[in-house]
């Protein structure tokens, strides 16, 4: 973990809610996709924990939903603003165990950790096939960013408005085989995939925290190895230990 | 040069700043961040007799000037405590802590303040008869004098090491706790814990914390904590430890001025893991700049 004074570059939406945020700073923290960091925002005592969508030496993009004052504030936020940040929180998906051909599933603001996570297993050359679910067309983002990195990514839409009709579990079969599965999503979504796929994975979880980096045990929960606090020993659990 | 040392019942602290108990864990988090050894001494995560996962989740809020915690004393029981935390802690941090222990029965309480009275590195025993998120225990020693004196005459018989009470807000007289507490054989008090309190989430329309209640801490609770701990100063001769909402080293003067000896710092450190670090170092120039050469002499100035 590292605390760090961050320069916002851009902040435009991509949806009529989703917005895309980029900050220059240092992210030398940051190890594995699938970590956050906890924004500092003026006026409000807790900090709001965002996953990383990408980061490089200097640079960090971050996509979230405006759900509420926290992420309203920050969709007001200019270029130039400098945001305090904690950097390189949770564990992140440990991409070693991914096998030649993983799956990758993420629903709505779900999405954006496995961003990163795809540009790692494809620098390692592996088959990536990404199911993207969204409630209906207007929400839709990301599609052609994940299809640069190279992978096979199929959208579905819970209206059928865009892409396959349905849940993203609607979309297994034609992902076809994979090797092993990476989520990130609403918990109705990840507990569906935990039942309708087979193979192994690791599934990204959300919590209310208090620090988000382990000291408060404000977000932990219950699982086969033992209590585990979302914020420092997740968020991703790996799919043997979940309890529902 | 300034003197920012203090003492507590013989254990002299170089500063009064120790983080509040529950907001620290066992300190392995922010040993990570900076060396724990500038801290005046560390009150460890609230540890009972038993393992406790706590209560279900969400367990936090938020408010205008704070937060709400519904964790439920969360830890890993008095032995894997022994055994485990204290022990790691102890590489990182060579001073006397502070342990704090909880319980749901007279039994539970001795038999961690018996535990911890073994462990060479405990320096006192802070007993919290005042967490307001577990049913059934805690707090209902808490809020009467008689409970309390009888948690305090337990712990004291098995116990040679100091005995500080940690006390509850939520009650309608904390002076007369107080002092019952002092007659019962207490070595000092600490005090505040949370406020209880509660959020409504509009979208739902029910409570916010799956516990429905919390504790309130941060800002908004220092000038209720201030308040207290100057009257229970007026009301005992023991030592005080004050605590809430402290967040600066303005506010940890205010407290010493009400008749805090030393000064937990607590929610502060959730939002700011350095905020401990951050105070220590401004403590010197806020002293100076208020003309105060020896932090010992404030002690209860205010009154």
């Amino acid at each position: 973990m590292k605390q760090g004074i961050f320069t916002l570059e851009t902040n435009e939406g991509l949806t009529e809610s989703v917005y895309k945020m980029t900050l220059r700073g240092d992210t030398s923290a940051i190890t594995a996709p699938g970590q956050f960091v906890n924004i500092k925002l003026n006026g409000l005592y807790l900090r709001r924990p965002i996953s990383v969508c990408d980061a490089d030496c200097e640079r960090l993009t971050l996509i979230y939903k405006v759900v509420g004052k926290g992420t309203e504030k920050m969709s007001a936020m200019r270029g130039g603003e400098k945001l305090e940040l904690l950097t390189g929180l949770g564990n992140g998906y440990d991409v070693s165990k991914s096998g030649d051909a993983p799956l990758l599933v993420g629903g709505g603001v779900g999405i954006p950790p496995l961003y990163m996570l795809c540009k790692r297993l494809r620098e390692q050359g592996k088959a990536v096939s990404v199911i993207l679910g969204f409630n209906s067309k207007s929400e839709v983002f990301y599609e052609n960013e994940f299809a640069a990195l190279g992978a096979r990514v199929i959208v579905t839409t819970v209206d059928g408005s865009y892409g396959l009709r349905g849940f993203v579990t609607d979309a297994l079969e034609s992902a076809g085989a994979y090797s092993y599965s990476y989520a990130c999503g609403p918990e109705p979504m990840l507990k569906a995939l935990y039942t309708a796929s087979a193979a192994n994975g690791q599934f990204s979880f959300e919590e209310r925290m208090g620090c988000g980096f382990g000291a408060c045990m404000g977000c932990t929960c219950k699982t086969l190895y033992g209590n585990k606090r979302i914020c420092k020993d997740g968020p991703v659990l790996e799919k043997g230990e979940i309890i529902w | 040069m300034v003197d920012t040392r203090v003492e507590l019942s013989g254990i002299r602290l170089d500063n009064p700043i120790i983080p509040a108990s529950g907001t620290f864990g066992f300190g392995s988090e922010f040993a990570e961040l900076y060396d724990l050894n500038l801290l005046g001494s560390i009150s460890i995560k609230g540890t009972t007799a038993q393992e406790r996962f706590g209560n279900p989740t969400p367990r936090i809020a938020e408010c205008t000037g704070g937060m709400l915690n519904s964790v439920g004393l969360q830890n890993p029981g008095v032995k894997a405590v022994c055994e485990h935390e204290l022990p790691e802690l102890e590489k990182v941090f060579k001073k006397p802590v502070i342990a704090n222990i909880s319980g749901f029965s007279i039994d539970e309480y001795v038999q961690c303040a018996r535990a911890m009275d073994a462990m060479p590195q405990v320096g006192i025993i802070e007993v919290n008869v005042s967490c307001p998120n577990v049913h059934g225990g805690g707090m209902s020693f808490g809020v009467t004098s008689e409970g309390a004196a009888e948690v305090t005459r337990a712990v004291k018989e098995v116990t040679g090491k100091p005995v500080y009470i940690k006390l509850s807000p939520n009650v309608t007289d904390i002076a007369s706790i107080a002092s019952a507490c002092e007659n019962a054989g207490a070595d000092g008090l600490s005090l505040i814990n949370t406020l209880l309190a509660m959020r409504i989430d509009l979208k739902t329309r029910k409570p916010v914390l799956a516990n429905k209640m919390g504790g309130l801490s941060g800002p908004a609770v220092f000038p209720v904590a201030l308040r207290m701990v100057y009257q229970v100063y007026e009301a005992v001769k023991i030592p005080i430890i004050g605590m809430g909402g402290v967040g600066c080293a303005e506010e940890v003067i205010e407290m010493m001025l009400a008749g805090a000896s030393a000064v937990q710092v607590g929610a502060a450190n959730l939002v700011d893991p350095f905020a401990c670090k951050t105070i220590i170092e401004a403590l010197p120039q806020t002293m100076e700049k208020y003309g105060i050469q020896s932090l010992k002499e404030i002690i209860g100035g205010a009154h």
